[in-house]
C-alpha cells in the first residue's frame, strides 16, 4: 500500500490541515489504493477523513484484486458545488460520492444527478435510509454532547437537553462562556444538525436562547472543539459528531461522551453514484460491499457505524431506547434545509443569538 | 376458414359456450382493464394534485413581508406532505412581484397560458423527467410591497403512476376472479341445460325397435321442438308401415279370388274334351288373366302412391301440367280407341304443393274409370272453383246409381286411407293421393249433365286464385 498525499492545498494556504478537520475548502487530500497497473480505476469523492475511511476501502479491495480506487477528500460545501457543476455540465468524473451533507446529496438527487441502482443489499436498508434507489445512507453516527471529565463533576454531566438548560440557567453558572457548538454558518454539518434539532423539538429554541444568554462559543470544526474540550478550554460541547469524538476518546481519555436520552440525532452519510459514472458496475459493487456484513463490520471498526448505538453494547455509554434515536432520513423534506430564503431566515435568527465576534 | 367453420359446427355445445364465454371475458376484460387504468390515472391525478395544492398553499401562507422584502421560512410540513409520494423529486419556485425568482428552481418554466391565471396546474418536465406543477398566487398590499407572488410546487409522476398501476392491478385481480367464477357458472349451466338431451338420448336408446309411439314430451320448451319433430317423424313412419301392411293384406285378399277362378277354369280346361267349349274356356282364362294383370297394375300404382304420399319431396305443381301429362300419355287411345277424350285447361296457373307423379297416377285412375264405366265424350281437365283448385275426369253418363254413389261417398268421406275390397281400386288410389296432400275426392253429378270425379285441393298460393 502506497500513500499518495497530494498536499496541493499548500499552494493556496499556509494553514496545515489537522487530521480530523473537515471544513477546509477545496480538495484536501488524495490517496490511491490498490495496484498501480490496475485495469480499472474507481474515483471516490468523500467528506470523510482518509484515515477513517481508508481501512474500509482496503477491506473492499481485498475482495477485488485488480481494482484501483482513487480517494479524494473534500469539504462538504465544495464537494456539493463541484458535483452540482459537473452534473449540470454533464461531465462528472467521480464514480462515487459520499458526503455527510446529506441535505446537499438529497438536492443533487433531486436534480437528477444520480444513477439508480437496486439490489438485495439496498432493499435491506430501512426506508428512511434510501431515496429513489439513487441515494443510500451507509453510516450511523450520533450527534453527541461531550464534556471534560476532570472539570465537569459527575452529577453535573447533562444526560438530556433539559439537563443542559438547567445547567446554564443559574446566574453566574460556571458553564457560562464555556459551552461550544458548531458555527452553523461555516459548517455544513453544524447547519444540518441545527436544522434537524429545530425540526425535532421546541427544546432547540430554548437552547439557542440559553446559548446566547450565556455567551456560548460557536466555532468551527469537530477537531478543534473536541481538542479544546479535552484541554479544558471548553467544559461542554453540544452536537459533536459521535464518530470523531469516540475516535479521539480512544487516544485521549479526558473527554466523556453523552448521547442525549431525550433524543439523539443520527447522521447517515449518503452515497450516490453520479449518473455519468463510467464505472457504474464497480461503483455498485462498492455500494453492495458497504451494505454487506463484511462492509458493515469494516464501517463499525472505523466507528462510522457507531458502537454506541448498539443496545447490546451498553458498556461504553448509556443505551437509548430506539425511539430516542432520530435518524436524519433521506427524504425530499431535506430540500428545505438548502432553500435560499429559509437558510437566510434561519441564519438571521442564529446570528441574533451569536453576534459575530 | 371454412374448415374452421365446419369444425366449429361439429364441436360440442360445451366447447361453443366455453368459446363464447372466453371471448366475452377476454374482450370485456380488456375493456374493463383499459377503463380501470383510465380511472386509476384520473384518481391518482386528482389525489396527488390535491397534495400539490396543499403544499403550495402551505408555502404561500408562510410568506411574510418584512421591511419591503419577502421573508420566507419554508415549512418542512409542506415538503413532508409532498414526501408522501416518497420517490418523487420535488421542484418549487417562488416568483416575486417583479418576476424574479425569490427562491427555488429557475429551471421551472411556467407555460405562457398559465402566467396570468390565478391558481391551477400544468404539466412540464423537471430535470428531464415528466412532472406536474401547481401554481398558487398570493397578493400583497403592504405599504412597502404591493403585488402578486406566485408559488409553484411540482412533483415527478412516479407515485401517480404507481397508484394508477395499483388500482388497475386490483381491478384486474377482481376481473380474473370473477372471470373464473363466470366460467365455472357457465360450465354448471351448460351441464344442466344439456341434461334433457341426455335423457332423450337414453330414452331412445332403451326403446323397442318396433315401438313408434310418441316420446314423452315432458322436457324443457327448447328441446320439446326436437321431441315434436321426432314424434312427427315416427308418426309418419308408423303410417307408412300401416299402409304397407294394409297393402300386402289387400293384395293377398284381392288376388285370391281371381287366382282361384283361374285355377278352376284351368281344371275345367284340362277335363274338357269338346274343342268348342275348350275354346270358350281358354277365352275366359285369357280375359281373366288380362283382368288379373290390370288388377296387379292398380295394386302397384296404389303401392307407389301410398309410398310416395308420405315420403316423396313435395314441390310446387301446376295442376294443368298434370292434366296435360295424363292426356298426352294417351293410354286411352290404345285401350279405348272408340271413345272420344278431350282436354280442358284454362290460362291461369293452378299451383298446389304436392308430388306430381302421385297426382298423375290418381288422375289416370279417374280417367280409366270414366273410360270403363262412363259415356263418351270424356273430358280431362284442371280448373278452380270458390277458393279451391282441382283436376278431374268427366264423362257424359249418369255415373253410378245414387245408392252406390252414397255408399262410395260414405267410404271416402273420412280423411284416412281406406282398406280396399273388391273392385274400384282406382277410386281408393285417388282418395289416398287426395288425403296425402290435404285434399278431397269429389264424386258428383253435374248440373249440366254428366258425372265428374275430381281431386280438390287448397291452392298453394291462395292469392293467385
Amino acid at each position: 500500500m502506497r500513500w499518495l498525499f497530494l498536499r496541493f492545498w499548500l499552494l493556496f494556504s499556509a494553514v496545515p490541515i489537522a487530521g480530523l478537520s473537515s471544513a477546509t475548502h477545496g480538495q484536501e487530500l488524495v490517496k490511491s489504493y490498490g495496484p498501480d497497473g490496475a485495469s480499472e480505476t474507481l474515483l471516490l469523492r468523500s467528506t470523510t477523513d482518509i484515515e477513517v475511511f481508508g481501512p474500509v476501502v482496503d477491506a473492499f479491495l481485498a475482495t477485488r484484486p485488480g481494482l484501483k480506487i482513487v480517494y479524494e477528500q473534500w469539504g462538504s460545501n465544495d464537494l456539493y458545488e463541484l458535483s452540482r457543476k459537473e452534473c449540470r455540465d454533464g461531465a462528472s468524473v467521480a464514480d462515487l460520492v459520499i458526503s455527510s451533507g446529506v441535505h446537499q446529496m438529497v438536492k443533487l438527487v433531486n436534480e437528477a444527478c444520480a444513477a439508480a441502482y437496486s439490489s438485495r443489499q439496498t432493499a435491506g436498508l430501512p426506508e428512511a435510509l434510501r431515496w429513489r434507489d439513487e441515494l443510500w445512507g451507509i453510516t450511523r453516527e450520533p450527534a453527541v454532547i461531550i464534556y471534560n471529565r476532570d472539570l465537569v463533576p459527575e452529577e453535573d454531566v447533562p444526560r438530556t437537553r433539559f439537563d443542559l438548560l438547567d445547567l446554564l440557567r443559574p446566574a453566574g453558572s460556571p458553564y457560562a462562556g464555556h459551552v461550544a457548538t458548531y458555527d452553523i454558518e461555516r459548517s455544513g454539518l453544524g447547519y444540518l444538525f441545527a436544522f434537524s434539532d429545530a425540526r425535532e423539538a421546541s427544546t432547540f429554541g430554548a437552547l439557542q436562547e440559553s446559548f446566547g444568554r450565556t455567551q456560548a462559543v460557536s466555532t468551527c470544526c469537530s477537531a478543534d472543539i473536541i481538542r479544546n474540550v479535552a484541554e479544558g478550554r471548553y467544559l461542554l460541547a453540544y452536537n459533536v459528531l459521535g464518530s470523531y469524538a469516540q475516535g479521539y476518546q480512544a487516544k485521549d481519555g479526558r473527554i466523556g461522551i453523552v448521547l442525549p436520552s431525550d433524543y439523539t440525532i443520527v447522521l447517515s452519510r449518503a452515497l450516490m453514484i453520479p449518473k455519468t459514472s463510467s464505472q457504474f458496475e464497480r461503483a455498485a459493487e462498492f455500494l453492495d460491499f458497504l451494505l454487506s456484513d463484511t462492509g458493515m463490520f469494516a464501517l463499525r471498526k472505523a466507528l462510522l457505524i457507531s458502537p454506541m448505538l448498539d443496545a447490546e453494547d451498553g458498556s461504553e455509554a448509556e443505551t437509548l431506547s430506539s425511539t430516542a434515536l432520530r435518524p436524519i432520513g433521506l427524504s425530499p423534506a431535506l430540500l428545505v434545509a438548502l432553500d435560499k430564503l429559509t437558510r437566510e431566515t434561519f441564519l438571521r435568527r442564529w446570528r441574533s443569538t451569536f453576534p459575530a465576534p | 376458414m371454412p374448415d374452421f367453420q365446419q369444425r366449429f359446427d361439429l364441436s360440442s355445445l360445451t366447447l361453443r359456450v366455453a368459446f363464447g364465454v372466453t371471448l366475452l371475458l377476454v374482450i370485456g376484460g380488456l375493456l374493463v382493464s383499459i377503463a380501470a387504468f383510465a380511472y386509476g390515472r384520473e384518481a391518482a391525478r386528482s389525489a396527488y394534485d390535491r397534495l400539490l395544492l396543499g403544499a403550495a398553499n402551505d408555502i404561500a401562507s408562510s410568506i411574510a413581508v418584512q421591511d419591503g422584502r419577502a421573508v420566507l421560512e419554508l415549512r418542512v410540513s409542506a415538503f413532508e406532505l409532498l414526501a408522501l409520494a416518497p420517490d418523487d423529486r420535488i421542484g418549487y419556485r417562488i416568483i416575486g412581484p417583479d418576476g424574479t425568482t425569490l427562491t427555488g428552481y429557475d429551471e421551472i418554466v411556467v407555460p405562457a397560458e398559465r402566467r396570468n391565471s390565478r391558481d391551477g396546474f400544468f404539466d412540464s418536465s423537471f430535470f428531464g423527467e415528466e412532472a406536474r406543477f401547481a401554481i398558487v398566487t398570493k397578493r400583497f398590499a403592504e405599504r412597502t410591497l404591493n403585488g402578486t407572488m406566485q408559488v409553484i410546487v411540482g412533483q415527478t409522476l412516479k407515485a401517480r403512476e404507481a397508484m394508477a398501476y395499483e388500482i388497475t392491478r386490483q381491478a384486474v385481480y377482481v376481473l380474473i376472479i370473477s372471470g373464473f367464477a363466470m366460467a365455472l357458472l357457465a360450465t354448471v349451466v351448460v351441464r344442466s341445460v344439456l341434461r334433457p338431451l341426455k335423457t332423450i338420448a337414453g330414452g331412445l336408446r332403451a326403446r323397442d325397435p318396433h315401438d313408434l309411439t310418441p316420446l314423452n314430451t315432458a322436457v324443457p320448451k327448447e328441446t320439446a321442438v326436437m321431441i315434436q319433430a321426432l314424434n312427427a317423424f315416427m308418426a309418419r313412419l308408423d303410417r307408412q308401415m300401416n299402409s304397407m301392411r294394409h297393402l300386402i293384406s289387400d293384395t293377398a285378399h284381392q288376388l285370391r279370388t281371381p287366382v282361384a277362378a283361374l285355377r278352376a277354369q284351368a281344371d275345367l280346361l284340362a277335363d274338357e274334351a269338346d274343342p268348342e267349349r275348350r275354346e270358350r274356356i281358354a277365352e275366359r282364362i285369357q280375359s281373366r288373366s288380362e283382368g288379373l294383370g290390370r288388377l296387379l297394375d292398380q295394386l302397384l300404382s296404389q303401392a307407389l302412391v301410398v309410398h310416395r304420399g308420405d315420403s316423396a319431396r313435395r314441390e310446387d305443381v301446376d295442376l294443368r301440367d298434370i292434366a296435360l301429362e295424363v292426356f298426352e300419355e294417351g293410354d286411352h287411345r290404345l285401350l279405348f280407341p272408340q271413345k272420344d277424350v278431350s282436354l280442358d285447361v284454362g290460362d291461369v296457373p293452378l299451383p298446389v304443393f304436392a308430388d306430381a307423379p302421385s297426382l298423375a297416377e290418381a288422375l289416370k285412375n279417374l280417367l280409366s274409370n270414366a273410360l270403363k264405366y262412363g259415356k263418351a265424350p270424356i273430358v280431362v281437365g284442371a280448373s278452380k272453383k270458390s277458393g279451391t283448385v282441382f283436376i278431374y275426369a268427366q264423362d257424359a253418363g249418369e255415373g253410378p246409381d245414387p245408392e252406390t254413389l252414397s255408399l262410395l261417398g260414405e267410404r271416402f268421406s273420412n280423411d284416412t286411407p281406406t282398406r280396399q275390397s273388391g273392385s274400384g281400386l282406382g277410386l281408393a288410389i285417388a282418395h289416398s293421393v287426395a288425403c296425402a296432400f290435404g285434399g278431397t275426392l269429389e264424386l258428383a253429378r253435374q248440373d249440366g249433365g254428366g258425372f265428374r270425379a275430381a281431386l280438390v285441393f287448397k291452392p298453394d298460393d291462395p292469392g293467385a286464385v
